[in-house]
Formats: structure tokens, sequence, C-alpha cells
């Protein structure tokens, strides 16, 4: 049970490295966390992307907004906790109309065990939404893909800032 | 009774540069032709020391919020148009706010890429605080040791040559601290609109001006 349960997460993580690279993300930010794990691992192996490590989330929207001057695509993936660490940064991509596509692994939420995790797991979609990103919830393996792919469109062709928040009821809840 | 100096302070000052250049003669100096470049402003006085050089043209983005941002964009454009040199020219202020940025410039080292600290130890658009790098906070220091090789620290008319020369060498990402006094930035009326300037600068740089898409799509 616990090996088809990892080898389903390998799947659809697999699945949305792919759908981004075939949309033409080439810049990969992140800071480090196990949620995304298999994202990064990708994106270090694919010799046609650039991967960034960042040493706090905020570097990443403005490289995304750098990329989009360039005229190219990137994604930010981070915990919850990092879009606190978003707020002001936000601000460039409101004002610019710059197009803006975040993978956030929640933590904070579902079945959660580390109290300091609350506070911004909670608020993540309100700060979100306040600074003018649509939120999508991928709650299932099955929806991981579909949600990315639309949130793709909706980045990329009708040029809007969103965020695709990967669930606890997904990802699974940290043990403590 | 004074206040105690912070442990360290007396090496620093001993090797303290000097902040006596004129900002309105020595950035254009130092950038020298200012087209070739795409160049990235932070707030305030570098926005406005590079909109009246530029004429605030279509191969600038300023910015006048999303402080601590402007190396981070410099990075994501540098990374996106390798075909091109990119110039990031901000303030000591502006640069307090995002160090970390360094560090993650440095480990990637992207080549077209340069990074100019107009440095007057001073919040200047707030009533001239005084910023960390009046207190003994070394910008140039804090930069090689994040990691990034070429660069060097510029106080004196004769020194602006060599921190020309480091931008355009292109073996690496390069920085240079760039000390001027407390002389007001020129004054130009630029476009404060950031997504105005996003549409200008793609479509005046061969980006295009569709969303999400241009030239520089590929790695």
């Amino acid at each position: 049970m616990r090996a088809e349960a990892e080898t389903a997460t390998l799947r659809w993580q697999d699945q949305v490295y792919d759908l981004l690279r075939q949309h033409n993300v080439t810049q990969f930010a992140y800071v480090p966390d196990a949620g995304h794990r298999i994202l990064i691992d990708r994106s270090l192996a694919d010799p046609n992307v650039h991967s960034v490590a960042l040493t706090t989330e905020e570097e990443g929207v403005a490289l995304l907004a750098g990329a989009d001057l360039g005229g190219a695509r990137g994604v930010l993936m981070l915990q919850s906790s990092g879009v606190g660490n978003c707020i002001n940064m936000l601000s460039l991509i409101k004002g610019g109309g710059f197009p803006f596509l975040a993978l956030v692994s929640m933590r904070g939420d579902f079945g959660e065990g580390n109290p300091w995790q609350f506070p911004m797991g909670q608020a993540t979609v309100p700060v979100l939404e306040a600074m003018g990103v649509i939120c999508l919830r991928a709650d299932s393996p099955q929806d991981a893909q579909a949600t990315v792919n639309a949130a793709l469109t909706m980045a990329f062709q009708a040029g809007n800032a969103v965020a695709v928040l990967f669930t606890q009821k997904l990802l699974g809840a940290k043990r403590f | 009774m004074t206040k105690p100096s912070p442990s360290g302070r007396d090496a620093g000052q001993a090797a303290a540069p000097a902040f006596v250049l004129d900002r309105r003669q020595a950035v254009p100096a130092l950038i020298g032709r200012h087209e070739d470049f795409l160049i990235v402003a932070g707030l305030a006085g570098t926005s406005k020391d590079i909109a009246a050089l530029t004429h605030d043209g279509p191969h600038i983005y300023s910015m006048a919020g999303a402080m601590g941002g402007a190396c981070m964009i410099g990075l994501g454009l540098a990374l996106a148009r390798r075909d091109k040199r990119v110039l990031v020219v901000t303030g000591d202020g502006e640069l307090l706010m995002n160090l970390g940025s360094l560090a993650t410039i440095a480990v990637l080292d992207p080549p077209n890429l340069s990074i100019v600290v107009v440095d007057n130890g001073h919040y200047g658009e707030t009533g001239y605080q005084k910023s960390h790098t009046s207190l003994g906070v070394d910008l140039e220091r804090i930069a090689a040791g994040a990691g990034i090789k070429r660069t060097c620290t510029i106080d004196t008319q004769a020194g602006i040559a060599e921190g020309t020369r480091l931008i355009r060498e292109g073996n690496g990402t390069a920085f240079v601290r760039l000390c001027v006094s407390t002389t007001e930035p020129p004054q130009f009326k630029r476009d404060l609109s950031p997504a105005a300037c996003r549409t200008r600068f793609r479509a005046g740089t061969g980006t295009g001006t569709g969303i999400g898409t241009g030239a520089g799509g590929t790695a």
C-alpha cells in the first residue's frame, strides 16, 4: 500500500513537470521543500532549464517578472509559509500586469501536526487573493495535472497571476 | 556619553571609502554607452539616474516600489536573454533589503549580468537617514562573500574606468560599488506605471508584446 502510494505520487509530479516543460517553462525557482522534491530534482537534472535556488521566496517573484521581460516563462515553487515572504513583491506582479505561476505546497491545513504552520497556512489564500493572485486547489493526483494545466492557460495565455495549492489531502501531512 | 561602537568598526573605518563622487557625473561615466545594456533600475535615486541618462528609454525597466527586487528582476532577465548584457543599477537601501539575492545570483553566475550599487550611504528618498553602509557595512565584501568573483569599489574619478571595464567584461557576474556623495539625483519625469514600462520594455527590446511569449523564450 505504501509503495503504491509512493508510485502514484511520483507519477503525478512527473506529469506536472512534463506539462510545465510542454508549455515552455524554462525558469524553475524554489526554496527547497519536501512537497516539491520531485519537481525540483527534475529541474536540476534538465539541461534545458534554469533551476534557481532562492534564499527567500520573494526573490522568485522578482525573478519571474524579469523572465517575462525577457520573453521567458517561469514557475515559483514554494511552501505556504513562504507565501508570507512574497506579499509586497507581489506588487510588482499586480501593478506590472506580469503573468505569474506559483505552485504552493500547503502546510497548516488538513491533518497538520505542527502548530507553527497554522497562522500562515490558514492565511495563504486570503493573502494571495488580496494581492490579486487567483488560487486553485488540487486535492488529488488526478486533480493536480488538470489544475496545473488550467493555471498555465490562465497565466500565460490570459496574463493572470495564478497559484495552484497542492493540499495536504494530496501531499499527506508530515508526521511530528 | 557616546554609544559604544559595534565591534570591528575601527578596522572597517580604516579602509572606509570616500563618499565624494557626484552621481550625476559618475553614473553616466561608469555606464558609458547605455544602449549596450538592458537595464533594471532600482528605486528612487537610481531610477532617476537611469531615466535621465536614457531619456526613459525602452531598454530600461525602472521601479518605484517592490523594494528589494531589482537584482532578481535582473537575474530573470539575464537568464532569458543570453544574447544581451543586463545591467542592474540600484541603491544601497534597495540592495540591503534583499542581500540574499546576491547569494542566489552568485550560485548561478550568469556571464551577462552586472550589478552597480550607487552607494551614498543614505536613504535619500525618505530624508537622507543614514543607511547601514554609512555605519561600516561593506556591500562589495558582502557580494564577494556571497561568491561573486568580479567585484570592485570605486570612490575616485580615476577608478571609474575599472568599473566600466568590469561591467562589460562578460566572464561572469560583476558587482561594482560606486560610492557617491549625498547630492540629489537628476530630476527627470519618468513613466511610473509598472505595466506601461513592462509593455514598453517588451516591445522595445525584441521580446514582443504578447503574454509569456517572445524571442528569448528558451533557456
